[in-house]
C-alpha cells in the first residue's frame, strides 16, 4: 500500500488530532468536503469540534488562529491556495511574526499553504510565497519535499512553539508516493543531502529536488558528471552549514528554486555560499528560479517559466565548465 | 475553570453595577494621560503620544464592566478602559518611558503594550487586526468548554473602513462569539471627516448588516456609556452574540500630542458633544448623590497613584542591547545564518 504526499499530509493531522487535543484545524471547505485538495478528508468524522470550516476571510482566520494560540491552543490554518494567503499577510508577519519578542507569547500555529505550480493553475494560483514569510523575523518557513517530510515535518511544525508556514507543493501531492514511512525524521533546519556527487552542489527544496534529481541523472548519463543535492526541507530556518559542507567537496553552487527570480531564498543562498566559501569556489555561484513574469496559465508557456530538469541540467553544464 | 494566569487581577471583585468605580477610572486615565503628555513635551518620551481625552466615559465603561477572565483588546484611545480592565499605571508609564521592567521590556511602545496572558493582548498598529484575535481567544476558551467569557475591542470611525474590521465582525457573528465590538466614532480619523469614511447614515446599521445586536450611546455621557455597555456585556455573555457598540463623541485633543486638530469644524466645536465627558460625569455623580468631597477624593488619590508611578518608573533600569537575547522565536535554532 503506497502512501501519497497528500496522504502524509492528512495522516499527519489526523494524528495531531487524535494526540494533542489542543490542535484544531480551520479552514474553507475543511470539515465535511475535506478540503479544496482533499487533505482534511474524513477528519471531522472523528473531530466534528475540530474541523471547522471558516468564512473566505484569510485576514480573519488567521486573526483567530492567532487569538486561540495565545489561549494555548494550536491551530492549523489551511489556506486554499498559498496565494490567498496575501489577504492575510498582515497578520502573519505583523500579528503572530511580532508576538514572542515583543511580548512573550508563543504563537504556535501552522498555516498550511498549497504552493507552486501545476499545469493550468495560472498566476493566482500557483504561486511560491516562502521567500515572502521567511523575510520576516519571528517565523518558521518548511517546505518538505518528500512523503516522509510531509508527514513529520507537518507534526514537527505542530510542535513547534512558533509560527510556521508549512508550504506544501501541490505537484507533490498526488505525483509523489512512498511505500511506507520510514523512520528517518531529521530536526526543524536540518537540510539532507538528497544525493551525493563530486562536480558540482545545488541546493534547493520543495517540487525543485525532484527535478534537480531528474538533471542529476541526465548528466550522470549524459556526461559523466555527479551532482550533489543537497534538499534544504526548511527555508527558514536554513541550514547553511550543509550547503557550506557541500560546496567544500564540490568546488561549484547552484541555488534552484521555483519562486519569483527577484531576491529570495536562491539569492540568500549564493550571498552565504559567496561569502563563507570564496576559497573554495571554482566557479562563481549560480541561482536558477521561474522567469519574472506571473505564473502563465497553459502548460507550453508553464513548462517555460519554471526550472526543469532539462535547464537545470544546462544549468550545470555550463558551471562545471566555467 | 478559567486558569488564574489568564486574566488581569481586576482591583475590584464582583461585578460592577455602579457607574461611579468607572468614573475613578476616567479620573485616574485623564491625570496619567496629562502627565504623559507634559513627559512628552519635556522629552522624556520615546516614540508618539496619543491620547484618549474627551472619550474616557466610553472606554472606562467597557473596561469597568469585563470582570476576572474576561478579555480586553484596547485601541489608541483607550487609557481609561485599560485601567478599568486592571493594567497599572505603572505598565503604562514603564511602556511610555521604556522601561526594562515594563510588559514590553522596550521592545514595543506607548499604545502598543499589553500582556496576552492576562487577557489583554498588546495591540499592533494595523487597525482592525485586534478583532479577529479576540474572536480567537474567545473561540478557544469556548473550545475548551470555558463558555463565561467575554471579550471587548474598541475601533474609531476610521477603522470601520478596514477589511480586517468587516471579515472579523462577519466571522464573530458566524460564530456567534460572545464579542462586544465597542466603535468610538469621534467623527474625525486623524483628519478625515466621516463622510470620506462610510456612506452609511449611522454606522450602527452595520449590526443590522451582519446580522447582530446594535446599542447606541451618547459618548460624552458617563451613565450613557455605563448603561448600554452594561446591556451589550450582559447580552454577550448571556449567549445573544456579538454586540456592536455604537458612541458619538468629540476626542478634545490632536490625533496625537503633534497634531493640533486645526481640522475640526466650528459645528463640532460648538456641538453638544464638544461638553468634557469628565465634566458631564461630575455632574451625573453628584446628581447620583455623590458629592464634592467624594469626587475630590478620586482625583486626589489618582494624583498620588500616578505621582508613585511617575517617580518608581524613571528609576527603572532602561533596555540594554547586549542583554537582550534578539531571539524573535520560541524555538532555539537560529533563524538566520547571518544574525
Ligand atoms: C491599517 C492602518 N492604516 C493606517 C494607520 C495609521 N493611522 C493610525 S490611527 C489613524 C486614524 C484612526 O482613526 P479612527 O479609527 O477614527 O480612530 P481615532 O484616531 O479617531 O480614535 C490612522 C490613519 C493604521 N494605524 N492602520
Amino acid at each position: 500500500m503506497s502512501l501519497t504526499y497528500i496522504d502524509a499530509i492528512q495522516q499527519a493531522q489526523g494524528r495531531a488530532l487524535r494526540e494533542n487535543p489542543n490542535v484544531f484545524i480551520y479552514g474553507q471547505d475543511v470539515a465535511e468536503f475535506g478540503g479544496a485538495f482533499k487533505a482534511t478528508k474524513g477528519l471531522v468524522e472523528n473531530f466534528p469540534d475540530r474541523v471547522i470550516n471558516a468564512p473566505i476571510s484569510e485576514d480573519a482566520m488567521i486573526g483567530l488562529a492567532v487569538g486561540a494560540a495565545i489561549e494555548g491552543m494550536r491551530p492549523i490554518v489551511e489556506m486554499q491556495f498559498a496565494d490567498f494567503s496575501s489577504i492575510a499577510f498582515n497578520q502573519i508577519v505583523n500579528q503572530a511574526a511580532t508576538s514572542f519578542y515583543r511580548t512573550g507569547i508563543p504563537i504556535p500555529m501552522v498555516v498550511r499553504l498549497p504552493s507552486g505550480g501545476t499545469p493550468g493553475s495560472g498566476p493566482f494560483h500557483s504561486q511560491s510565497m516562502e521567500t515572502l514569510y521567511a523575510h520576516y523575523p519571528g517565523t518558521v518557513v518548511l517546505t518538505p519535499a518528500t512523503v516522509n517530510d510531509a508527514y513529520f515535518m507537518l507534526l514537527d511544525g505542530i510542535d513547534c512553539d512558533d509560527p510556521v508556514l508549512f508550504c506544501e507543493h501541490k505537484f507533490l501531492y498526488r505525483w509523489l508516493k512512498a511505500e511506507k514511512l520510514t523512520e528517518e525524521r531529521l530536526p526543524i533546519g536540518t537540510a539532507r543531502v538528497a544525493r551525493e556527487g563530486k562536480h558540482a552542489s545545488v541546493a534547493t527544496y520543495s517540487a525543485m529536488v525532484h527535478e534537480a534529481v531528474r538533471a542529476a541523472e541526465i548528466l550522470s548519463e549524459e556526461d559523466g558528471y555527479e551532482i550533489e543535492i543537497v534538499d534544504l526541507r526548511s527555508v527558514k530556518p536554513l541550514d547553511a552549514d550543509t550547503v557550506v559542507a557541500s560546496v567544500a567537496r564540490t568546488g561549484r553552487f547552484l541555488a534552484l528554486g521555483e519562486a519569483y527570480p527577484w531576491g529570495g531564498v536562491t539569492a540568500e543562498l549564493c550571498a552565504i555560499v559567496a561569502q563563507e566559501c570564496f576559497h573554495l569556489l571554482d566557479a562563481p555561484p549560480r541561482r536558477m528560479n521561474s522567469k519574472d513574469t506571473p505564473v502563465p496559465y497553459h502548460p507550453n508557456l508553464w513548462k517555460s517559466h519554471r526550472p526543469t530538469a532539462d535547464r537545470v541540467a544546462d544549468a550545470l553544464r555550463e558551471l562545471i565548465r566555467f | 475553570m478559567v486558569p488564574a494566569d489568564s486574566t488581569f487581577q481586576k482591583p475590584s471583585s464582583g461585578s460592577p453595577t455602579d457607574a461611579f468605580l468607572a468614573y475613578r477610572f476616567m479620573v485616574l486615565s485623564r491625570v496619567l494621560e496629562n502627565r504623559i503628555a507634559s513627559l512628552y513635551r519635556a522629552g522624556k518620551i520615546v516614540g508618539g503620544v496619543y491620547l484618549g481625552i474627551g472619550q474616557e466615559a466610553l472606554s472606562a465603561s467597557v473596561g469597568t464592566l469585563l470582570g476576572k477572565g474576561d478579555v480586553f483588546a484596547p485601541l489608541i484611545r483607550d487609557m481609561a478602559g485599560r485601567l478599568a480592565f486592571g493594567e497599572s499605571p505603572l505598565d503604562a508609564l514603564r511602556t511610555y518611558l521604556g522601561s526594562r521592567k515594563g510588559p514590553m521590556r522596550g521592545r514595543d511602545g506607548n499604545i502598543h503594550r499589553g500582556r496576552p496572558a492576562s487577557g489583554m493582548p498588546a495591540m499592533i498598529s494595523h487597525l482592525g487586526g485586534m478583532i479577529a484575535v479576540v474572536n480567537g481567544m474567545l473561540f478557544a476558551r469556548r473550545l475548551r468548554g470555558w463558555n463565561d467569557s467575554v471579550g471587548a475591542t474598541c475601533i474609531g470611525d476610521g477603522g470601520t473602513s478596514t477589511g480586517a474590521f468587516h471579515e472579523a465582525l462577519n466571522q464573530a457573528a458566524i460564530e456567534k462569539l460572545p464579542l462586544v465590538m465597542v466603535v468610538a466614532n469621534n467623527r474625525y480619523a486623524y483628519s478625515t471627516s466621516n463622510d470620506r469614511q462610510f456612506a452609511c447614515q449611522d454606522l450602527l446599521s452595520r449590526a443590522e448588516g451582519y446580522g447582530i445586536a446594535g446599542h447606541a450611546a451618547q459618548g460624552n455621557s458617563l451613565l450613557s456609556c455605563f448603561e448600554t455597555m452594561k446591556h451589550a456585556v450582559a447580552a454577550a455573555r448571556e449567549g445573544g452574540g456579538p454586540q456592536l457598540v455604537v458612541a458619538n463623541l468629540l476626542r478634545l485633543c490632536g490625533h496625537g500630542e503633534h497634531d493640533d486638530a486645526s481640522y475640526v469644524a466650528d459645528d463640532d466645536k460648538t456641538s453638544v458633544l464638544n461638553r468634557d465627558c469628565l465634566e458631564v460625569a461630575r455632574e451625573e455623580m453628584l446628581a447620583e448623590g455623590r458629592t464634592e468631597a467624594d469626587l475630590k477624593a478620586v482625583q486626589s488619590a489618582a494624583r498620588e497613584v500616578v505621582d508613585q508611578a511617575t517617580a518608581q518608573a524613571q528609576q527603572e533600569p532602561e533596555p540594554d542591547p547586549y542583554a537582550d537575547d534578539w531571539r524573535a522565536t520560541k524555538s532555539e535554532f537560529q533563524a538566520h545564518p547571518s544574525s
